[in-house]
């Protein structure tokens, strides 16, 4: 590995107490110590952040977005799974 | 705006997959995003690339004008503000280099084209910086300019892109703001004062008008980007935004705004402008501006000065790698 092409780490923040860690962008490090100072500059100046996750690209492994419809259109179909799905009179309360 | 080489090459069209073509077109037509994985014509990316990297290069080359005044700025909160911006710029650079990354070419690629000089980026960044009061005009027209640009590009069809331009966005209010402040205070104080200001929006306002891009009738690329969704509004249209709002600004300020030709046209409810002289946007973009040679002699100097961090940054981590595997003489 040259300086010239670190490695590339995506960077995940959680924005406060309680959310979870959200995809925010990458930085380009030697290691992951350096990625996270490196994130720390670029995506929290303004206090966005007060945890920092930082992982390799080369080690997402994601779904392919030709997959989509194989992966996720069985789902559509199976309304029975939302709640609203189910017709309740008004009178029953609290369900 | 920061794309303005994107209005002189030429972008050729491939032939592509009708149907995928069509079905891209649709999924644009529709206001879906596109994302990095998804299937895109070949010149979709060529143009998108181009366009988020001589934006990215602009934030990088654009701190050199400002980077100027950092240790003559007037005052210390001045001088924590403009260092604050120039930071921010810096942070958007790279929010934008890695948005262009998604798009297949690297980040040591794209810098390396800015560093040879076959990278573009905005004209107006290579037009000097002689006093306190160019700081204030940066800000307030420059940036305002900037706004105005990327606004619409926080719909932009491809997501890392948009989404890039959302954070700058937010974070650019405050570049225009303390550039007008700065203009107010210089206004407000003495006749000498007064004068710097005018002398900073005389020479800044007509390449801030330039920042545009080429006139709509010059300008190769916009139906295509309008067509994809990277553009969602003409070079003329943004730059008459611009006018009509920086216009009664200048006027708040008390200053002129150099165009003998400006007027209020009620009918159409727009000020009119004069000519631009596109001879000298055209010399500026062919490398022969007031500060080209300046600002690339600065990125590259500040690169090779740099190169022995990243040496011992890359040196030390082989050790710290080795030492944890065990493998340390």
């Amino acid at each position: 590995m040259t300086s010239e092409d670190w490695a590339l780490f995506e960077v995940f923040i959680r924005a406060r107490g309680g959310l979870d860690h959200k995809h925010v962008g990458s930085v380009h490090a030697v290691d992951a110590a350096m990625a996270i100072e490196h994130a720390r500059d670029v995506y929290t100046r303004r206090q966005e952040g007060v945890s920092i996750w930082v992982v390799r690209s080369s080690e997402i492994a994601a779904s392919d977005p030709g997959d989509a419809d194989a992966l996720f259109e069985p789902a559509r179909d199976k309304v029975y799974r939302h709640p609203t799905f189910y017709q309740i009179p008004d009178e029953v309360e609290t369900l | 705006m920061y794309t303005q080489g994107l209005d002189q090459a030429r972008i050729e069209a491939d032939a592509e997959p009708a149907e995928l073509e069509r079905r891209f077109q649709q999924r644009i037509d529709a206001e879906e995003k596109i994302e990095p994985k998804d299937w895109m014509p070949s010149a979709y990316r060529r143009t998108l690339v181009r366009q988020i990297a001589q934006h990215a290069h602009s934030e990088i080359v654009g701190m050199l004008p400002e980077g100027n005044w950092i240790t003559r700025a007037p005052t210390l909160q001045r001088k924590l503000i403009l260092i604050a911006k120039v930071q921010d710029e810096g942070g958007h650079g790279a929010y934008l280099y890695s948005a262009a990354e998604t798009l297949g070419t690297s980040r040591a690629e794209l810098i390396d084209q800015l560093l040879s000089g076959r990278a573009k980026y905005s004209s107006i960044f290579n037009y000097p910086t002689p006093t306190w009061a160019d700081i204030g005009a940066i800000g307030w027209l420059v940036d305002g300019a900037a706004i105005m640009n990327q606004i619409p590009l926080c719909r932009c069809s491809y997501g890392p892109y948009s989404r890039a331009m959302i954070r700058i966005c937010r974070e650019e209010s405050f570049h225009q703001r303390q550039g007008y402040e700065i203009m107010l205070q210089l206004a407000r104080g003495t006749a000498e004062q007064k004068a710097m200001a005018q002398a900073a929006l005389n020479r800044w306002w007509w390449p801030a008008l330039m920042m545009f891009g080429p006139s709509d009738a010059d300008s190769k690329h916009t139906a295509q980007s309008v067509r994809w969704k990277i553009k969602r509004f003409t070079n003329d249209e943004l730059r008459q935004k611009f006018v009509d709002f920086t216009v009664p600004q200048a006027k708040f300020l008390g200053i002129d705004v150099p165009d003998p030709d400006l007027r209020w046209d009620d009918q159409g409810g727009h000020y009119r402008y004069g000519e631009i002289d596109w001879s000298e946007f055209q010399q500026v973009l062919q490398g022969n501006g007031p500060c080209n040679r300046e600002r690339l002699a600065a990125r590259r100097a500040a690169h090779e000065e740099g190169r022995w961090v990243r040496e011992a940054a890359t040196a030390y981590a082989a050790k710290c790698q080795a030492r944890a595997t065990g493998k340390v003489a």
